[in-house]
């Protein structure tokens, strides 16, 4: 009796953190689909303020999805590379160029964007381009996919591998392309996927490193919460949804596809 | 070309990445933060100044209560779903873990729709008493936002590690006697220890430095990261706001270290 007691006012519990979570959500949601959210949805179910936000804010969309996929492009170039050598070389300068990258993860955003528009601002071209935010989003998100691939060196035995290779005559750079990074792969994927997703919902460096011609979604969203309608607002930010959680998604199901082998 | 540059070449574009977009600018914030009218005292206004040192205490103390309601609110759901085997359990554990990737201002505009002045929270309270209760522009209304952020985290952490406790040893405990709670409080909260350090030290360094929430709810909530912005954008005061900053990613930074320094010490001794 008593078990059955404590079961159910941990669940009660539980439902009422999950309920905490959810229903904002579907607030938001609901919001963004009535017709008058004071009325409520009675007053009728209209795409009409979702088709207003692609008009008024489809520049910042597309520029999410080509600053998101820069970043990816970016970091898996970069990134990956460096993983397999910080993890290859090992030692001490390793461990320290690796504890230098992680610092962006602690550091909060709003002081590396400082950072930024203190030495490169007066750059004008280089300031008023996406290009600027795209610095900032590679420099946030880098951190993740190195740890990421570098997570898998360490249960793949790389150096086995690329000893094997490299007594079959193989030079480094093949040896990296063919045996290297198919093996990091599901690192590679669990990395890019995280990348895109932070980069796509980046908004404590992005806001100060915009301009008027160069807003990304969040900086759009952050613009309709102050200024729009809340069933603008809200169909914006289920827009964001729909973009967020097949990423969230995939992320988990990788996890998972992990968890069992 | 050898191995041994071969390595160091793939290491080549991170460095300069690195170098060029993140040290440099770093360390050019660290000048600037110098280079105010109080030279390097501008540091110490963060604790002299009475405005700043009364915002560095409201953000800790918010940061602080985040995250201590955290670990309480996501040991009790997370033990209770890593223990039990129940119809929609998987359905809860995904309601409670997919706004992980929610950034702040979309958290901020959820907290509104949830307290604000069109919010559920005073409908029902109008309806009930006659009375809207609206708290979501307000410290209370961060502190709800915080909360939101934090909780899929550090529950995702605790039920990692509760999976990791051996049953063995509560079994164990339980042989001996010693009651539920005694077995709860004797030997799983205290296993547990390194996951509480690890995720409250990112929660916290987390509602600290966030700014995105702060900036959706009100631009006059006394935290840190809008201090900093409104001295570096309103009042271009580039100096101070580069000081505050250092100082807030010295604190981010020193507590992720010495929580990371803790529970790493904390899991060998167990291990």
């Amino acid at each position: 009796m008593r078990d059955r007691l404590i079961f159910a006012g941990q669940l009660l519990f539980t439902i009422c953190v999950a309920a905490f979570l959810v229903v904002p959500v579907i607030l938001s949601i609901s919001a963004g689909v009535t017709v008058n959210y004071f009325r409520g949805i009675a007053s009728g179910v209209t795409l009409q303020w979702v088709a207003q936000v692609f008009n008024l804010y489809y520049d910042t969309i597309l520029l999410s999805f080509l600053i998101a996929f820069a970043t990816l492009l970016v970091t898996l170039a970069v990134g990956v590379p460096a993983a397999y050598a910080l993890h290859t070389r090992g030692g001490r300068l390793s461990r320290l160029i690796e504890e230098c990258i992680t610092l962006p993860i602690a550091i909060p955003g709003l002081a590396i964007a400082l950072a930024l528009l203190l030495t490169y601002g007066g750059f004008r071209g280089f300031r008023a381009s996406w290009l600027f935010i795209l610095t900032g989003h590679v420099i946030f998100t880098m951190p993740f996919m190195v740890r990421s691939v570098m997570a898998v060196f360490a249960t793949v035995d790389v150096k086995t591998l690329d000893e094997g290779a490299a007594s079959l005559g193989a030079s480094p750079a093949r040896r990296f392309l063919e045996v290297i990074v198919p093996n990091a792969a599901p690192g590679i994927l669990a990395g890019a996927l995280m990348v895109v997703t932070l980069s796509l919902g980046e908004f404590n460096l992005t806001w100060m490193l915009h301009t008027p011609l160069t807003k990304t979604l969040p900086i759009g969203l952050a613009d309709s919460y102050a200024s729009m309608r809340l069933e603008v607002a809200s169909a914006y930010t289920l827009i964001f949804f729909i973009m967020i959680i097949p990423l969230l998604v995939a992320m988990q199901m990788l996890a998972d596809q992990g968890a069992r082998q | 070309m050898s191995h041994r540059s071969f390595v160091w070449l793939c290491l080549l574009p991170l460095a300069v990445v690195t170098a060029a977009f993140f040290l440099l600018p770093m360390a050019r914030l660290v000048v600037v933060g110098a280079g105010g009218p109080q030279g390097l005292a501008g540091y110490l206004a963060i604790l002299t100044e009475p405005r700043f040192r009364a915002t560095l205490i409201n953000t800790v103390v918010l940061s602080a209560a985040t995250t201590i309601v955290t670990l309480v609110v996501a040991t009790i759901a997370g033990m209770f779903l890593q223990r039990h085997r129940f119809p929609g359990r998987t359905v809860l554990i995904a309601m409670l873990t997919f706004p992980l990737a929610f950034p702040g201002v979309v958290v901020g505009f959820l907290m509104i729709l949830l307290a604000g002045r069109q919010g559920l929270i005073g409908d029902i309270s109008s309806h009930m008493f006659g009375e809207k209760i609206v708290f979501a522009y307000s410290i209370y209304g961060l502190f709800l936002g915080y909360l939101y952020f934090s909780i899929p985290r550090v529950i995702l952490t605790i039920m990692a590690a509760v999976q990791k406790l051996d049953v063995g040893l509560e079994e164990a405990a339980r042989s001996l006697g010693a009651s539920p709670w005694a077995v709860q409080r004797d030997v799983v909260l205290p296993a547990l220890a390194p996951a509480f350090v690890a995720s409250g030290a990112i929660a916290f360094a987390t509602a600290m430095g966030a700014f995105g929430t702060a900036f959706t709810l009100a631009t006059n909530i006394d935290v840190l990261p809008m201090l900093i912005y409104t001295e570096f954008t309103l009042a271009a005061n580039f100096a101070t706001s580069a000081a505050l900053s250092v100082g807030l990613g010295i604190i981010a930074w020193a507590i992720l270290a010495l929580a990371r320094s803790l529970s790493g010490s904390a899991v060998a001794a167990a291990g």
